[in-house]
């Protein structure tokens, strides 16, 4: 059995192999990313203001301590629904709400985890905001499993 | 060692191990900030050690790539290196770049990195893993295809052996996918769906053909096991991981916008990628069941025989454990992920790296069969302390998950613990995990140690006979 199984037979499984779902790989990237994403991802209700949240998101590298939608580092909690956990999903509440915390760290509890001050601005806190609740919008198959992420 | 030009792979694994002695340090940093939460805090908060941690690894890990790949396709290839004047600069470069981008998050505040490097110009940092400034990414870009030129000239002007034809399409595949961390949309679901394209296409994918041609090429070199029959597994195994790992991407995509259909492709396909993993443990065996000969470095056939073992459990047995979307619902983002995430990086990329080096190094510095015995003996310590202490972190990890998601996943709203109250309840598996982290360290100071001693093994004890027509 071992001889009939020759190298150019294994040679074209890798090949026709990688080939075949290289292509319905992309296939499928195409339709996720043009027929099923726009109507997913709240993509309309993406602001400005959104916009500059995310790269605030980025330039203080929230994601090397906080998941978002169950992605980065698992030391400090989930926050794409804290907008619905913090906020009961009202923007306002959520906005005074994010004020008072990002001024309030760090807490310096002694023992306790530490989040750094990062020294926003209380537009940019808003900004910051306003990606959150965007983010919180996605229609991510209703994941998390409960509010607390 | 045929060549004098493969000598050029020393500077690369000398930089990897120092690396690697980086990664561990802020590793145990970050295992105990997970139970004293202030510690280092303000000088090094969480997030700085955790880039440094994960940098660290995939930086040492492309060092040990690139190393293997200047070790072994000259060799294969027949014929000298084309230029080992631009592996050396190309070294430098490198060096230099992952150098000061460490100390720029080390030293310099993330937000002024971000501002000093233009970032705004050029968004791309601030995403986990690609979180080096623009620049590095560009700088990474251009050491990848100076080298991947260097590599590809050389391959072309020799022999054409398939274990250099899967490492370099590996290796091309590195590249072009690494564009993908230039790619940074507003739309955090499309940033999320195509950053995948990076990693998990990487450490699913590509990096699967990289281990599998280096697994292959020791083997070759150990067992004497006719290339033929190598060669043949080699392009089952690779196939079989892209088979099943390019679709298995979906398993990343359950949670993060793209439509349900992605549920049963990621499940199907993911639940598949352990096969691959699991082909590379019966081939390693069976290879060296079948050896001709003996070869005297013991330490490189454990490496190489461990390497396939830990990956089978740590990529397979520990990925297939949370891949179903069902289980992944509860698991995802969890401690689980990151036991899964240790052991499988740990199992398939860092030992395919110790397994070249144990089988090269001792070579370049003239001991064609080995070390001496002593040296292979604290080799091997080094490699049961650090393989043991990996299955203890994530056996801790995953203790400490299961927990994770019954108090705070599984109950319902108001029922649920939040975050933090749950993380209160599972902190003495953080600790158990840091002292396994701690014996994980004295395990790599002791498979340094083994570099010291002086000596080298006697020559191959026996030659068995031709294998049998179809053993």
């Amino acid at each position: 059995m071992a001889e009939r199984f020759t190298k150019s037979m294994a040679r074209n499984i890798y090949l026709g192999g990688s080939a075949f779902f290289v292509l319905l790989f992309l296939t499928l990237t195409f339709d996720t990313q043009i027929r099923a994403m726009p109507e997913r991802d709240n993509r309309d209700q993406l602001t400005e203001e959104v916009v500059r949240g995310k790269h605030l998101w980025e330039n203080n590298n929230c994601v090397g301590c906080h998941s978002i939608m169950g992605e980065g580092a698992y030391f400090a909690p989930e926050l794409a629904n804290v907008f619905d956990r913090r906020g009961a999903g009202d923007t306002e509440i959520f906005k005074s709400y994010m004020r008072a915390w990002m001024n309030a760290m760090p807490t310096n509890v002694p023992g306790r985890r530490q989040m750094p001050n990062f020294n926003l601005t209380d537009q940019e806190i808003d900004d910051l905001s306003a990606f959150l609740e965007w983010t919180s919008k996605i229609d991510d198959n209703n994941w998390p499993p409960n509010i607390e992420g | 060692m045929k060549y004098e030009s493969q000598r050029v792979s020393m500077p690369y694994f000398i930089f990897a191990l120092l690396l690697f002695v980086g990664q561990i340090v802020f590793g145990l940093v970050l295992g105990l900030q997970y139970v004293v939460g202030d510690f280092l805090f303000p000088e090094i908060p969480f997030n700085v050690a955790r880039m440094v941690h994960t940098n660290l690894l995939i930086v040492w890990l492309l060092f040990g790539f690139m190393g293997a790949t200047y070790y072994m396709v000259p060799e294969e290839a027949q014929t000298e290196l084309h230029s080992p004047l631009l592996a050396w600069i190309l070294f430098w470069v490198f060096a230099a770049a992952g150098t000061l981008t460490v100390l720029g998050y080390l030293f310099v505040d993330y937000a002024r990195l971000a501002e000093l490097t233009f970032n705004e110009y050029f968004p791309t940092m601030g995403r986990e893993f690609l979180e080096q400034p623009t620049i590095t990414k560009i700088g990474l870009l251009l050491v990848i295809l100076g080298f991947l030129y260097n590599v590809i000239m050389t391959a072309l002007k020799g022999r054409k052996t398939v274990v250099n034809i899967i490492l370099i399409t590996g290796l091309i595949g590195l590249a072009v996918l690494w564009l993908f961390a230039f790619y940074n949309p507003s739309n955090l679901a499309t940033d999320k769906y195509f950053w995948w394209f990076v990693i998990h296409l990487w450490v699913e994918g590509v990096w699967e053909l990289i281990m599998g041609a280096i697994l292959a090429y020791v083997l070759i070199k150990l067992t004497g096991v006719d290339r033929e029959v190598i060669e043949k597994w080699l392009y089952v195994i690779v196939a079989m991981a892209l088979i099943t790992g390019i679709i298995g991407t979906g398993h990343h995509f359950f949670w993060i916008g793209p439509p349900p259909y992605w549920l049963w492709l990621g499940s199907v396909f993911s639940a598949l990628e352990p096969l691959p993993f699991f082909m590379m443990v019966v081939f390693a065996f069976n290879m060296i069941n079948r050896r001709r000969r003996n070869h005297p470095n013991k330490a490189a056939m454990l490496w190489a025989m461990g390497t396939t073992v830990m990956a089978f459990l740590g990529a397979g047995v520990w990925g297939f454990l949370h891949t179903l979307a069902p289980v992944n619902y509860y698991t995802h983002g969890s401690q689980i992920t990151a036991a899964h995430g240790h052991m499988a990086f740990y199992g398939a990329y860092v030992m395919i790296v110790l397994t070249i080096i144990s089988y090269a190094v001792p070579i370049m510095r003239g001991r064609p069969y080995g070390n001496s015995n002593t040296a292979q003996v604290v080799e091997m310590w080094g490699f049961w302390l650090m393989t043991i202490s990996m299955v203890f972190i994530t056996l801790f990890l995953t203790a400490a998950g299961v927990l994770q998601v019954w108090l705070q996943r599984i109950p319902g709203d108001g029922e649920a613990l939040s975050f933090m109250a749950g993380q209160d309840q599972i902190a003495l598996f953080y600790w158990m995990r840091f002292v396994a982290g701690a014996f994980f360290m004295a395990g790599l100071v002791v498979y340094l140690g083994s570099f010291f001693i002086k000596g080298q093994a006697g020559p191959e004890e026996e030659v068995r006979g031709p294998a049998t027509a179809d053993a």
